[in-house]
């Protein structure tokens, strides 16, 4: 089939600015986006440039963003991108400098990976060798870990990641989940330190789960849940002393009392200190002009006490 | 251009440069030397797993015997007792450093069958092991601060008075050429499966290591034996892992029948590869195949046991196949996966070389002689990885730093010059293309006298073109025009010397299969071939096989 594809191409350091290049191409039916990139390196213009290995959603070179949304070159058919879009925008990943045209610079990733301990830590010394006997693990543990031990380091979620947007402190969700990782693993010692190193700006309290993550990554990572489940070993782990925490606990204790969320309580659980209140009195009052403003008091709902047996049910089971 | 010095030099960072370089005293400078980033080396495609005798109902000596078999009797029996010895060790460590292997029930380390084994004993991670081997060994690499150059392709050792003495690379994403001095260099550098058209193999797996050691002059031993991988899927090659039939994966032919009962009654899909490959092809030669593959049917394993164990092979096949292993069997054929083939080097990765090891798949030291198992290329990863990085740690003590010329420098710099220099002329995907055809028709499964003859002449004048490749990025920045070109010129080296052992070598014998003298003849042929660079082409020689207690056998699964 004949296919028109768009590549945004550019290389700062050479003086080249970012431009879009048309490429017409025929095609095979069930070729690839890297496969087309190919053909065109090979038989059009060979200063296109992107990197690629495995062809296998594997190695996580070719990572890009097509028609807007961020994933693996290799494991997206061109077919089904023009079915859904009928047209072909191909695009570097976002949130990372550009090298040149598909290939950006991988530091501004990485960093925030190294920034997590990404390693097993174990008290004690390494095992000399021969080394007799491996640690003993149930599989649940393994299948805890499963979702964010598959991640190829693609950078895809952190491209589509839109706090990362608008917040340099922030990890992202690749560091994150593997932060996860390493808080699941049963071998490692640091598990406290881990959570309490991360529970504050740029760490796990920072996404607004907005999942594009979860849909940008082509292995089923779901980094958002490694991050839900880093929230909930923090609390479980006694750290309810951020804004975050107390929007979770907070929450828990006012359906619990009244039988449904009030919101116009919740302002006040969270942020306790009167002074930092003050500060959303503005948005308050506008709200209370549009009629949007709950009255903090409410008497409970009439089956309330349903409500409190199911809560006292689930907290008494964990 | 500039220059750069360290005590040693690691080129390649999949498992086996990452397993030398975390082996390597400290104190010592060491930097390890990548064309891509750690994680985007091959090793992270492997799936099924890693072997070793775990279990006390096994032994190393079991695990050695089935190694010596699975290589037709070509592998030297003592660096494969020293492998199989090492290897629970080998992966005990590295389940300390935090690879999240599969459990058993008595949570202990789970292991599986695989091809050519005697015993259950291949560890997995699902079916990403090579991915979950990876990963964890460069969390260590980045927990030790380790120098990594990321995106540096080596385009030459640099030899002088008969010592390596570190090597010259292109740094990609600027465009310097550098050059790096070192008291020892540790090749480990991959494969070269991208010399032939359909491969399991990543993009990135030219045999650079290879090449430009052979060029320097270091003979590279058995590349005549290539192993085809039983499943590969049709359109591009792709893995689908030994784990599949480990599990109990059957194959079928057009006619429903499970036709490995006539070529391995006993092992049946699990005989070793090259046994396998060849009862598919003939299955497929003789009319019988789908569409030119055969069935790989896991149905009967069902979907909870698939999603368990092998998720990732059945969304390969859902995308790449169109077919869902939990519905419908899938076609695979066989494809050029594993290089048994590659730098000489002895039991503690010494080239002849002085100042040069290698190790890993680029290495041949042999533990696989003329067949590879499923599971060892992993475990040679790791085993030889740390037995590279031991030997350099004895190596250095007390050398000074090589103080080698400036010409070595300027010399690449000219090459690289001439090559974008051209104006026009041929592109490498196009010669790429039409040398893996040649290669994947006349060097394949079958191979016969007067076709690798033909393929000889092809590869030596596709040698020839391949020096006045048409370039056409002219610039410096993250120029991979020009490194696919210096790759490809590394891939056509090794082409000639995959035919000419293939076609020399007048017996079958693993891998290797000849119509015309299809038995193994261990009275003329039971050597290594040996090939050394001229500029007319390889010269070959033979070396002998060490043997320590397995006496050659008729091998039959």
């Amino acid at each position: 089939m004949r296919v028109e594809i768009e590549i945004e191409r550019g290389c700062p350091a050479e003086g080249v600015e970012t431009h879009r290049e048309r490429f017409r191409v025929e095609v095979p039916r069930h070729v690839t986006v890297l496969d087309t990139l190919i053909q065109i390196k090979d038989d059009l213009d060979g200063t296109l440039t992107f990197r690629r290995s495995c062809r296998s959603a594997i190695c996580g070179s070719c990572a890009m963003r097509i028609n807007g949304r961020s994933g693996l070159a290799c494991d997206t058919l061109v077919e089904s991108e023009l079915r859904r879009f009928g047209h072909l925008l191909i695009q570097p990943l976002a949130q990372m400098p550009v090298t040149k045209d598909l290939a950006v610079q991988m530091a501004p990733f990485w960093r925030r990976v190294r920034a997590v301990k990404p390693w097993v830590t174990k008290d004690g010394e390494e095992p000399s060798w021969p080394v007799e006997r491996e640690s003993l693990m149930e599989q649940h543990h393994v299948e805890e870990m499963d979702d964010a031990s598959r991640c190829i380091m693609c950078m895809a979620c952190f491209s589509a990641c839109e706090v990362a947007t608008v917040d340099e402190r922030f990890l992202g969700p690749a560091a994150l989940a593997k932060a996860y990782r390493f808080v699941a693993d049963p071998r490692d010692s640091e598990r406290t330190e881990r959570l309490t190193a991360l529970n504050g700006s740029g760490g796990y309290w920072d996404c607004t789960r907005c999942n594009q993550c979860v849909e940008a990554c082509p292995k089923d990572v779901k980094p958002m849940e490694a991050i839900v489940n880093l929230r909930r070993d923090a609390i479980r782990a006694g750290l309810t002393d951020t804004i975050g925490s107390r929007h979770i606990t907070e929450f828990i204790s006012i359906v619990r009392q009244e039988g449904r969320l009030n919101e116009g309580r919740m302002p006040m659980k969270m942020k306790p200190n009167p002074l930092e209140l003050l500060k959303v009195a503005p948005l308050a009052l506008r709200m209370l002009r549009k009629g949007k403003l709950p009255l903090p008091y409410h008497p409970p709902i009439p089956r309330v006490r349903e409500v409190r047996r199911i809560i006292d049910r689930k907290k008494g089971s964990t | 251009m500039h220059q750069v010095s360290h005590d040693v030099l690691i080129i390649g960072a999949g498992l086996t440069g990452m397993r030398a370089a975390l082996e390597i005293a400290p104190g010592v400078d060491v930097a390890v030397l990548s064309k891509v980033h750690p994680v985007r080396s091959h090793s992270g495609a492997a799936q099924g797993g890693i072997n070793a005798a775990l279990r006390e109902d096994d032994s190393w000596e079991n695990h050695a015997f089935d190694t010596v078999k699975g290589s037709d009797y070509l592998g030297d029996q003592d660096a494969i007792e020293i492998m199989c010895r090492e290897a629970p060790s080998a992966i005990r460590q590295m389940e300390h450093w935090g690879v999240i292997f599969s459990r058993a029930d008595d949570r202990r380390i789970a292991q599986r069958p695989f091809g050519g084994a005697g015993y259950p004993r291949t560890c997995y991670a699902a079916d990403r092991t090579g991915h979950a081997l990876l990963h964890a060994m460069y969390e260590q690499v980045m927990r030790r601060g380790m120098q990594v150059y990321e995106e540096w392709f080596l385009t030459d050792l640099v030899v002088e008075d008969g010592v390596c003495q570190g090597v010259v690379a292109l740094d990609i994403p600027t465009g310097e050429l550098i050059l790096c001095r070192a008291k020892a260099v540790v090749l480990a550098t991959g494969g070269y499966g991208r010399v032939y058209r359909t491969s399991s193999n990543g993009l990135v797996n030219t045999g650079d290591g290879m090449a430009v050691a052979y060029r320097a002059g270091a003979p590279l031993t058995d590349m005549e034996f290539v192993q085809f991988h039983p499943t590969t899927l049709k359109s591009n090659g792709v893995l689908i892992t030994e784990g599949s039939r480990g599990e109990g994966g059957v194959l079928i032919n057009a006619k429903g029948e499970r036709f490995m009962t006539k070529y391995a009654p006993h092992a049946m899909e699990l005989a070793s590869r090259d046994v396998v490959s060849r009862a598919e092809q003939t299955e497929i030669n003789e009319g019988r195949g789908v569409d030119g593959c055969v069935l790989l049917d896991m149905r009967h394993l069902g979907r909870e046991k698939i999603m368990e164990r092998l998720p990732q092979i059945r969304d390969l096949a859902i995308k790449f196949a169109g077919t869902d292993p939990v519905e419908v069997p899938v076609p695979v054929r066989p494809g050029a996966h594993y290089s048994m083939g590659g730098i000489r080097a002895d039991n503690d990765c010494k080239s002849p070389l002085e100042g040069l090891f290698a190790a890993g798949e680029c290495a041949c030291i042999s533990v696989h002689g003329a067949n590879r198992l499923g599971g060892n290329s992993l475990l040679e990863t790791i085993v030889f990885g740390r037995r590279a990085g031991a030997a350099v740690n004895d190596f250095i003590g007390g050398r000074p730093m090589p103080r080698p010329g400036q010409h070595h420098l300027t010399d690449a710099a000219g090459r690289i010059e001439a090559l974008l220099d051209h104006p026009t002329g041929e592109r490498a995907g196009a010669l790429r293309r039409e040398l893996g055809t040649v290669m994947n028709r006349s060097v394949g499964v079958f191979r016969t006298r007067d076709v690798l003859a033909e393929a000889d002449r092809v590869a030596a004048r596709i040698a020839r073109r391949a020096q006045r490749l048409w370039v056409m990025d002219k610039g410096r920045t993250f120029n991979t025009d020009l490194m696919e070109a210096l790759e490809f010129q590394n891939v056509t080296a090794l082409a000639r010397t995959i035919v000419a052992g293939a076609l020399a070598r007048e017996e079958s014998r693993g891998a290797h299969f000849r119509q015309d003298f299809p038995r193994r003849d261990d009275a003329k042929w039971m050597r290594h071939t040996l090939a050394e660079y001229t500029p007319d082409g390889p010269k070959l020689s033979y070396g002998e096989v060490r043997k320590t207690k397995y006496e050659p056998t008729e091998r039959s699964y």
